[in-house]
C-alpha cells in the first residue's frame, strides 16, 4: 500500500477516534452511577429523553404523510419542495434556532396568533425545546420514509385496492408494514438527532434547568462548573449514538 | 353476468381502441405480442386506469363511462391475479386470502374461516400459516388465484398467470387453472402472450396488435385460419395476403398462387411449412405452384429442419434431415419452392 495514502488515512483515523478515547479515559467510571442519577444530570437526561421522544413523535405524525406526498403526490413542483424539506438538514440549527423566534417568537406572526387565541407561547418553554428539536430531526424521518415509500413496489397498492380495500386500508395495511424497516431507521434517526439537538434549542427554548437544559445543553454549562457532571453526560450521548449506530448499521452504514 | 367494453385509452403516444365481451362463465384471452395494450385493457377494466372514451358495463351497472361514471378500483367486484402474483409479504397466506374479505366487510373471524376454506379447495390447507415467500411458484399462483376469487367477483381477470412458472410446473398448473376457471361462474379475461396457455385457458381469442383487436374466434377457428403474421408464427403457418380472382392469387408482396377453390377479392392464404417441397430443379408437368427461392436460413427443430426461404413469396419450410444432406441446403442455395393447390387454406380478409 502505498504511504502517501497510508499516512494521512492513519492520521484522520486518529483525528476521529483519538478525542472519543480521551472522553472515554478522562470518564470518571467509579462514580459514574452516583453521578447519573444525581439531580442536576438526571434531570437533563429525563428532560432529552421526553423532549426527543415528544418531538420524534410529533415528526411520525407529521412526516410520514409529507414523505407519503413527496414519494405519491401529484403535486406541481415536488421536486423543489423536496429540496426546502432538506433545508434544516444542512441549515446551521442556530440559524433555525432564530428563524423559529421569529415566526413563534410573541411577536411573531405565528407566535401572536397562538398567544391570543390560545395564550400559548413557546419560546423558553419545555414545548418551545420539543418545537426546536422536530424542527431539526424531522427532514431524516421524511428523508428515510420517502426513500422506501419511492422504493416499495406501488403495485401491491394496486392489489389491495382490487380486492376492496379504501385508500385508508391500503396505507395501514400494505403501505406502511411495506415502508416499515425505513420508517424504524427514520425514527430512531430522527430520535437520535433530536436527543443531540443543541443550537436550535438554546436559540429558540433558552437555558432554564429543569425546563429547557437538555443534556447537550448541561454538557456545555457543566464544562465549566463541573467537568466530572459534563464528562459523564457526553459518555451517556455517546453511548446513545453508538447504540442508534449498531442498531441501524445494516441499513445506514453499508448503504 | 355479461361483460361489455369499448375501452378506449392509452398512455402518451399509444393508445387503446377495442370492443370486448365476456358472457358469464366464458374465459376469453387476450393474446398478442409485448407491448400489445393486453395489460392496458386488463388495468382499465380493473379500475386501475380509467377510459378516456368508450365504455365498460357489467349486467346492468356501468362502471366506467367518461366523463359521467368511474366506480373506483376498490368497489368494482373484480378479482385480479397479477404477473408475479403480488401476495403481502407480510402477511400469512390466509390473512392474504382473507385481506378481501376484510376490505369488505366482513368480521375477522368469518373471513379466516372462508379464507381457509378456499384454501383447502386448492390443496393449501397446510400452507395457511406460512409467509408467501415459502411457497413454491405453483403454490404461489394458487393462493393469488384464491385470494381473487374468495370474495366472489363477477369478472376474473388475470394478467400472464403462469409467466412466472418454470416449464415443468406450467404444464401441471396450466391444467390446473383450467380446472378452477371451468368452475368459475363468472367472467374471465386472461392475458398472455402464450399461445399454448391460450388455447387451452380460454373459449374465445382475442388477438391485441398496436392496441387493437386484429382477430377473435374460438382457439380453433384462429389456429386454422390466421389473419396476422403474429398468429400465424405462433400457430406455425406461412400466410400471405392477397387478392383473388377465381383460382388464382396475386399476393400484396409479389408472386402469385393457384388454389383448389374459386374465391374473388382480398383473401389470406395459408399453408403448412411441411406442405413445401424443395426440389433443385423446377419440377416439370403439374399445375403446382412452384417459385425459384433463395436460401436464407436453417434452423434445427426436434425432428425437422425449417428452412428460411426468400422469393416470391418468401416462406418457412419444414424438411428432413435426408432432404437437407440431398440437397445441400445451405444459406445462399438457390432452389424451388413447390406446393399443391390443395394443401392452401383461404378464406376472405
Amino acid at each position: 500500500m502505498p504511504w502517501v495514502l497510508v499516512a494521512p488515512a492513519a492520521v484522520g483515523l486518529a483525528f476521529l477516534l483519538v478525542p472519543l478515547v480521551g472522553l472515554l479515559a478522562r470518564t470518571p467510571w467509579g462514580d459514574l452511577a452516583g453521578r447519573l442519577f444525581s439531580a442536576e444530570v438526571g434531570q437533563a437526561l429525563r428532560l432529552s429523553v421526553v423532549c426527543a421522544s415528544l418531538a420524534t413523535v410529533i415528526c411520525v405524525l407529521l412526516g410520514v404523510p409529507l414523505a407519503w406526498v413527496l414519494a405519491r403526490g401529484d403535486i406541481p413542483g415536488r421536486r423543489f419542495v423536496r429540496a426546502l424539506v432538506t433545508v434544516p438538514l444542512v441549515l446551521p440549527p442556530v440559524v433555525g434556532g432564530v428563524a423559529l423566534l421569529l415566526v413563534l417568537g410573541r411577536r411573531g406572526p405565528v407566535g401572536q396568533l397562538l398567544d391570543s387565541w390560545f395564550g400559548v407561547s413557546l419560546p423558553f418553554t419545555t414545548a418551545g425545546v420539543v418545537v426546536a428539536e422536530a424542527f431539526v430531526a424531522m427532514p431524516f424521518l421524511v428523508i428515510s420514509v420517502e426513500g422506501a415509500l419511492r422504493a416499495a413496489d406501488p403495485r401491491f397498492e394496486e392489489a389491495a385496492a382490487t380486492l376492496g380495500a379504501s385508500r385508508s386500508l391500503v396505507f395501514r395495511r400494505v403501505t406502511l408494514p411495506s415502508v416499515a424497516p425505513g420508517l424504524v431507521a427514520g425514527t430512531v434517526l430522527c430520535w437520535a438527532r433530536a436527543l443531540g439537538e443543541f443550537g436550535a434549542t438554546i436559540t429558540f427554548a433558552g437555558n432554564f434547568p429543569g425546563e429547557t437544559t437538555t443534556t447537550p445543553l448541561a454538557v456545555y454549562l457543566a464544562l465549566e462548573s463541573d467537568p466530572d457532571a459534563a464528562i459523564v453526560l457526553s459518555v451517556v450521548l455517546l453511548a446513545v449514538s453508538v447504540a442508534v449506530l449498531a442498531g441501524l448499521r445494516e441499513r445506514w452504514i453499508t448503504a | 353476468m355479461s361483460l361489455d367494453a369499448d375501452i378506449r385509452t392509452g398512455r402518451g403516444e399509444f393508445t387503446v381502441d377495442l370492443r370486448l365481451t365476456v358472457e358469464a362463465g366464458e374465459t376469453v384471452a387476450l393474446l398478442g405480442p409485448n407491448g400489445a395494450g393486453k395489460t392496458t385493457v386488463l388495468r382499465a377494466l380493473a379500475g386501475l386506469l380509467p377510459l378516456l372514451d368508450g365504455h365498460i358495463r357489467v349486467n346492468d351497472t356501468v362502471w366506467d363511462e367518461p366523463p359521467r361514471t368511474f366506480v373506483p378500483v376498490e368497489r368494482r367486484p373484480v378479482g385480479v391475479v397479477f404477473q408475479d402474483y403480488l401476495l403481502f409479504a407480510h402477511m400469512s397466506v390466509l390473512e392474504n386470502v382473507a385481506f378481501g374479505l376484510r376490505a369488505r366487510g366482513m368480521r375477522r373471524d368469518a373471513a379466516r374461516r372462508q379464507a381457509m376454506e378456499w384454501l383447502a379447495v386448492v390443496g393449501l390447507g397446510d400452507k395457511a400459516q406460512e409467509r408467501p415467500r415459502r411457497l413454491s411458484g405453483g403454490q404461489a399462483q394458487r393462493v393469488a388465484l384464491v385470494r381473487a376469487l374468495v370474495a366472489g367477483p363477477e369478472l376474473l381477470l388475470m394478467d400472464e398467470p403462469l409467466a412466472a412458472l418454470d416449464a415443468g410446473t406450467r404444464v401441471r398448473v396450466r391444467a390446473e387453472l383450467g380446472r378452477h376457471l371451468g368452475e368459475f361462474a363468472g367472467g374471465t379475461v386472461v392475458v398472455t402472450h402464450d399461445p399454448l396457455d391460450a388455447m387451452v385457458l380460454a373459449d374465445r381469442l382475442v388477438i391485441v396488435e398496436g392496441g387493437r383487436v386484429v382477430q377473435s374466434g374460438s382457439p380453433v377457428e384462429v389456429a386454422r385460419r390466421p389473419k396476422t403474421r403474429y398468429i400465424a408464427d405462433l400457430v406455425g403457418l406461412n400466410l400471405c395476403r392477397g387478392a383473388a380472382s377465381g383460382t388464382s392469387v396475386a399476393l400484396d408482396g409479389g408472386g402469385a398462387l393457384i388454389i383448389a377453390e374459386p374465391a374473388q377479392g382480398p383473401v389470406y392464404v395459408s399453408f403448412s411449412p411441411a406442405s413445401i417441397g424443395l426440389h433443385a430443379e423446377r419440377p416439370g408437368g403439374s399445375p403446382r405452384n412452384a417459385w425459384p427461392v433463395v436460401v436464407t436460413g436453417l434452423e434445427q427443430h426436434a425432428h425437422t429442419v425449417r428452412v428460411m426461404v426468400e422469393g416470391a413469396p418468401s416462406v418457412l419450410v419444414d424438411v428432413t434431415a435426408g432432404v437437407v444432406a440431398e440437397l445441400r441446403l445451405e444459406v445462399g442455395a438457390r432452389l424451388w419452392a413447390v406446393l399443391k393447390a390443395t394443401e392452401i387454406q383461404t378464406y376472405p380478409a
